[in-house]
């Protein structure tokens, strides 16, 4: 019965051969600067990003949110530009930029039309070596991220609960420490802080040019040649080796009580391997796990939970495995009015227990990979996504020819791979169980927790 | 058979991208309207299918009923429950995105080009035939008063309720489209059927679509998708009067930053003078690190990571509203700043030079809009709801480089009231 199944499901791959047909041609320069491009004919625009592969988890211990305040004074100025200058210029060529930091990576970026892109290789190849920084330029930035925290972070429950949970993970990992910092590591970063990461981390071959868009490969390497190629590259870049968590051997819990909690909730991370270069299958077998577990109505947790004991108002499960070192394998579940929080936990593990028994329904999966085959094809209506996609992946320890290999490797997916990968990475010692409460007595007050 | 009402072909050469493309305006054999844009080059297209009324369309007593039946439609259709339905989109690999909005219904999909005829057949059993059975009313509905209590947590979302609230009482606009506890508790099956009928219909569509798709195919598959909704939706309501003097008001919530909506009543879409407002506005605090607040707020003094006004020209009502966010001892600070900017900025008007900048920033980004089937199905719709002719997009950049010193100087002092400016700060402010 269940080969036959398996058969319709490769009679219905065949059947719809859709194939990425990304443009992306790639190449190294002489100083050790990967460079990618995506080709995108259809508008006159062009998306120019240089991700540097450091962020925070790179940072020393003590100055938390290093690697992302020094984003920030990348728009101070250089030699050539004056503080503000960069954005001025992107802005009145009709452009607009920014930047982005994690935990692998940080990342600039340019959207401009095409025929400004080697205005941008300028200044952003300018900004690599040649930052110019004062004092005020300093405390002032400083604010403004210690406000950037307080939106993102102090100002809500679910960002504390998530930094919590993210510092219990990770006893020894880099990964535990909020990108952002910790405010009072923030608030006493330095001028000092900030150029010794620039000097470390910034330079050519620490770095990947992505341009997306409306260009011609060899006029893109020929301008990075031009603007890049010239830089030298830092001799002394090391190695990017973190350190790594322990084994961890003991199941991890905790609660989390905050009087700005409307909706409470259980939360459930498994430590898990990435994708690791050459090495993925492991990864796309828990990428698939988690669209079977946990992505859409017709998700086994929602059959069971939202559709079935309807214990739950949302359940979901979801896996990145895009990340250098280890990652983790996440559950959610959001209980329904009078479930309580023991009893909505109780009910994940129950559920995924039944899963484990139950096993993959075949047609499920072949629904998951025929929506995988047509993302590539709506992913194509976006050429930033897919210089995107690249710049996280390289960043992360992947090669080109791990990204291109991805699609192949989700397809070959197959039930026992996913039930052993579910079977390795559902170790409850390995986990941290976290429950986002309201304050006791108003909870008890309101009567919702029975 | 197609009938081509325009033949419009509108070439975009705005300096200095030049982006091209086609837009054509059709008729389906029934006589919807649509616009289309043919690019055949990735197999799939983009459909927008948005009703006017929207939200705004709820009954009195009957807040939250036109979300919670959009939140229904793709919840079981015929003989399919919610995960039939789901279970047939996956398979087709085809979205389905279904949104409420404050004036419109927006109905969203991107399906592949071999299965597309399917795609449609299953889009339009959600839209015309939805079936709202009770165990998915409960469902959607304990989903909705969920976000109903994390909105009352949440401080931006008290800023502008409470904001809608104090400018426009008495009218739909006050009010949150999810609707209150109360509201959405006692909607009834009835109720959402009510407003299945008010708000989707044949005289209220507007189409959009952008992909590997021809006039004549898309034509058949409007008549097709549409078939069976009722020829007229419900009346519009009528406009909403602005009501809110200038001042503040405090909303007490614990919290370490505050957050601050401010503004007073705003300028129409077809106002002659909204394109002055619109550069005007991205002077003093429009997107991007370049806005007079973002350099007096953020750039020179630290008080904010972000902060930016925006005009909001809803179809019955109009604001124009800023949002700033800054720890409780600095919050007072900030809005001072942002007093002393509004007042400068209407008594003096921008510079020549920032008025120049202004005009090539806007001109320049305005063709980088169009970088996908997706985006641009949204251009094309807006459009047409906002009753803008089809060339407009070559159109739009000589308007805003029309617009001189002496003009904006003008409607500076017209539409920027320093008096009337008030604040709702959510938080506990110090000092």
């Amino acid at each position: 019965m269940r080969r036959l199944l398996v058969l319709v499901g490769i009679a219905m791959a065949t059947a719809l051969p859709l194939k990425a047909q990304e443009a992306v041609t790639d190449f190294v320069l002489g100083n050790g600067m990967q460079v990618v491009v995506v080709e995108d004919h259809r508008a006159p625009v062009v998306t120019h990003m240089v991700w540097y592969k450091a962020g925070s988890a790179d940072e020393d211990p003590g100055v938390s949110g290093v690697a992302h305040f020094l984003e920030h004074l990348l728009f101070k100025g250089t030699d050539k530009l004056e503080p503000g200058e960069f954005s001025r210029v992107v802005s009145e060529n009709g452009g607009r930029d920014n930047a982005f930091t994690s935990y692998d990576y940080t990342a600039y970026y340019q959207r401009v039309a095409a025929d400004r892109l080697e205005l941008m290789m300028q200044m952003e190849s300018d900004r690599m070596v040649n930052l110019r920084l004062s004092e005020g330029d300093i405390l002032t930035e400083r604010d403004v991220i210690i406000e950037e925290r307080n939106q993102r972070t102090e100002n809500s429950a679910g960002a504390l609960f998530r930094e919590q949970r993210n510092a219990a993970q990770y006893l020894n990992h880099r990964y535990g420490v909020p990108i952002i910092g910790w405010r009072h590591e923030m608030e006493t970063l330095d001028l000092q802080d900030a150029l010794a990461y620039y000097e470390e981390f910034y330079a050519p071959n620490n770095a990947i040019l992505i341009v997306a868009g409306d260009v011609d490969p060899e006029n893109v390497k020929a301008l990075a040649e031009t603007y890049y190629g010239v830089i030298p590259p830092n001799p002394d870049l090391k190695e990017r080796a973190r350190p790594q968590e322990p084994p961890q051997t003991s199941a991890r819990r905790m609660q989390f009580f905050d009087a700005r909690v409307a909706q409470e909730y259980v939360t459930r991370s498994y430590l898990a391997p990435e994708r690791d270069a050459g090495d993925q299958k492991e990864a796309a077998a828990l990428t698939i796990l988690a669209q079977v577990l946990g992505s859409g109505p017709n998700s086994v947790l929602a059959q069971k939970l939202q559709f079935g004991t309807q214990q739950a108002v949302y359940v979901s499960a979801f896996y990145s495995g895009v990340s250098l070192d280890d990652t983790t394998f996440n559950l959610v579940i959001v209980p329904s009015q009078g479930v309580t929080l023991e009893e909505a936990e109780a009910a994940l593990d129950g559920a995924v227990a039944e899963f484990m028994q139950e096993g993959v329904d075949a047609e499920h999966l072949e629904r998951i990979k025929m929506q995988l085959r047509a993302q590539q094809i709506y992913a194509r209506d976006s050429s930033d996504s897919v210089g995107n996609r690249y710049g996280r992946a390289l960043t992360s320890g992947l090669t080109i020819a791990d990204i291109q290999a991805w699609p192949d490797l989700l397809q070959a997916v197959t039930e026992e791979d996913i039930l052993a990968a579910a079977d390795r990475v559902f170790e409850i010692d390995n986990s941290v169980t976290g429950w986002l409460m309201r304050p006791v007595t108003e909870a008890a007050e309101e009567g919702v927790s029975q | 058979m197609i009938r081509y009402l325009l033949a419009a072909i509108v070439l975009m050469a705005a300096l200095p991208a030049r982006a091209e493309i086609e837009i054509k305006e059709i008729a389906s054999p029934q006589g919807t309207k649509a616009w289309l844009v043919e690019e055949h080059s990735i197999p799939f297209v983009a459909l927008n299918v948005w009703f006017r009324g929207g939200a705004s369309l709820d009954l009195p007593g009957k807040r939250g009923a036109t979300n919670l039946m959009v939140g229904l439609l793709e919840e079981g259709t015929g003989d399919m429950d919610a995960q039939d339905f789901a279970r047939e989109a996956e398979e087709l690999a085809a979205e389905f995105e279904y949104e409420a909005y404050d004036d419109v219904v927006a109905i969203s999909a991107r399906f592949l080009t071999e299965n597309r005829d399917q795609a449609v057949d299953l889009l339009r059993k959600s839209v015309v035939e939805p079936r709202f059975d009770k165990i998915s009313v409960d469902r959607v509905r304990e989903q909705v008063l969920s976000i109903i209590r994390s909105d009352a947590k949440d401080p931006d979302k008290i800023a502008s309720q409470t904001f809608d609230a104090l400018a426009f009482a008495g009218h739909p606009y006050a009010t949150s489209l999810n609707g209150n506890e109360e509201s959405v508790a006692a909607l009834t099956r009835d109720d959402i059927v009510k407003a299945h009928q008010n708000a989707l219909a044949l005289d209220n569509v507007y189409v959009s679509a952008v992909g590997d798709i021809t006039a004549e195919e898309l034509g058949d598959l409007i008549d097709r998708l549409l078939a069976g909704l009722p020829e007229n939706s419900a009346p519009l309501p009528g406009d909403a009067t602005y009501q809110l003097a200038g001042g503040e008001t405090l909303v007490d919530f614990a919290t370490p930053q505050s957050v601050a909506i401010f503004g007073h009543e705003g300028i129409k879409r077809d106002d002659p003078d909204f394109f002055a407002a619109y550069i005007l506005n991205h002077i003093l605090g429009g997107s991007g690190f370049e806005s007079r607040l973002m350099n007096e707020v953020r750039e020179k003094r630290g008080l904010t990571y972000g902060i930016s006004s925006f005009l909001i020209a809803k179809d019955f009502g109009q604001l124009y509203l800023g949002s700033v966010a800054s720890a409780n001892d600095r919050i007072n600070q900030a809005t001072d700043v942002i007093r002393a900017e509004w007042t400068r900025m209407a008594e003096e008007g921008p510079t020549a030079e920032e008025l120049e900048r202004a005009k090539t920033y806007l001109t320049g980004a305005y063709p980088l809009r169009f970088d996908g089937n997706g985006p641009i199905a949204n251009i094309l719709v807006g459009m047409q709801m906002d009753d803008l002719p089809i060339d407009y997009v070559v159109t739009r950049n000589d308007k805003v480089n029309a617009v001189t010193l002496e003009d904006i100087r003008r409607v500076a002092k017209r539409i920027l009231r320093p008096e009337d400016l008030h604040f709702v700060i959510v938080g506990q402010p110090e000092g």
